[in-house]
């Protein structure tokens, strides 16, 4: 290390114009297609409605994208029925 | 026919109304008739940076709800007499827009001024979406830095898809002015460059507008720096962008640091 290092400090911005690139290609590609996550949110609240009542808000969907793979994280709660009217109690 | 232009960003606090009022009154200066249009209903800041938030009585929800006439609302500005103003509602909710009212708007605007500058709410809602969606040519305000130039990239987006024009198939004439650009930064590497946001976005440059203080006093003032303090940096780059906006090729010449001798001291070199 020499000694004009330490008044060289690491620039930034190529770092926020590589991450841009990335984050806009993947973006772009994925433009022209309906937004994947609230169409799912919206069927599956639809099938649950079907059988069991439940709030919007007990329904949580979402995408978690990886290189080579992505998850789809399906989280839905479904009120115990006894439970409801002590809970309103409580 | 006039041309409208809608000035848009996706990100908030960009400079869209600034650079509305700036660049209207920049081209009114030249004798063609300009009107403003500010579609941030609820929000409206038009007013208040032109300096006519106090001679409002009419604005764009009553135009379109029939309660007032397009003559009644608009203000003609002090100080250049082709130059019009008119106001979003500070009261209603934005649903009080509609498709049909706004195209009725637009045009009756477009057979009288040569120019009508649509001032965009920030986001990509209905707001946007309509302020965008008569517009002949668009300028979107972006600043150097990363989440301004991604919510720029999607607003690219929606000007290529969700405008009469693109759905007509035809092309929308679109213009990257970037804002409140720091030459000493962007030298150090510490901010994007020009080259970076045009490489990244591949729109052309309308112009780059220099952080400046008195972009500032000009608001405070209620002025538009184009028409308060017309020699300064970042109204002769204003001035510029609107010559160019009207067609004129006009070099952009990116604004730069003078090193100081601290700066060639310790060799501080532009990455």
């Amino acid at each position: 290390m020499s000694l004009l290092d330490i008044f060289k400090r690491r620039t930034s911005a190529p770092v926020a114009r590589e991450r841009l690139q990335v984050l806009l290609a993947y973006e772009r590609r994925n433009r022209s297609q309906p937004d994947l996550v609230s169409i799912l949110r919206e069927e599956i609240m639809a099938v649950i409605a079907k059988h069991v009542q439940i709030d919007q808000d007990y329904l949580q969907v979402s995408m978690d994208r990886g290189e080579t793979m992505s998850t789809l994280e399906i989280d839905i709660q479904i009120p115990n029925k006894s439970a409801v009217p002590l809970a309103m109690a409580g | 026919m006039g041309k409208v232009v809608v000035v848009t960003s996706g990100k908030g606090g960009v400079g869209k109304t600034t650079s509305t009022a700036a660049l209207g009154a920049a081209v009114a200066k030249t004798g063609k008739k300009v009107a403003l249009v500010d579609f941030d209903v609820g929000l409206r800041n038009l007013d208040l940076i032109m300096g006519a938030e106090r001679r409002v009585v009419f604005d764009l929800v009553n135009v379109i709800q029939g309660s007032a006439k397009l003559s009644q609302a608009l203000i003609r500005d002090k100080r250049v007499e082709t130059l019009f103003l008119l106001p979003a509602s500070q009261t209603r909710d934005k649903d009080a827009l509609t498709e049909e009212g706004v195209a009725d708007v637009i045009g009756k605007l477009r057979s009288v001024f040569d120019y009508v500058f649509c001032d965009s709410p920030a986001g990509i809602e209905r707001g946007a979406q309509l302020a965008m969606r008569f517009a002949d040519e668009a300028v979107i305000v972006t600043n150097p830095e990363v989440s301004s130039v991604r919510d720029s990239d999607r607003i690219i987006g929606l000007l290529d898809s969700r405008t009469l024009r693109a759905e007509e198939g035809e092309q929308i004439a679109k213009h990257v002015l970037v804002t409140r650009y720091d030459a000493g930064r962007a030298a150090r590497g510490e901010m994007l460059s020009i080259d970076d946001v045009l490489e990244i976005l591949s729109v052309p440059l309308l112009g780059i507008i220099p952080e400046s203080q008195d972009v500032l006093r000009a608001s405070n003032l209620g002025s538009p720096v184009t028409l308060s303090e017309p020699l300064n940096a970042a109204a002769k780059a204003y001035l510029d962008a609107a010559r160019r906006l009207e067609g004129e090729q006009l070099p952009v010449i990116v604004p730069f640091e003078r090193k100081g001798f601290l700066d060639r001291l310790l060799g501080r070199r532009a990455a």
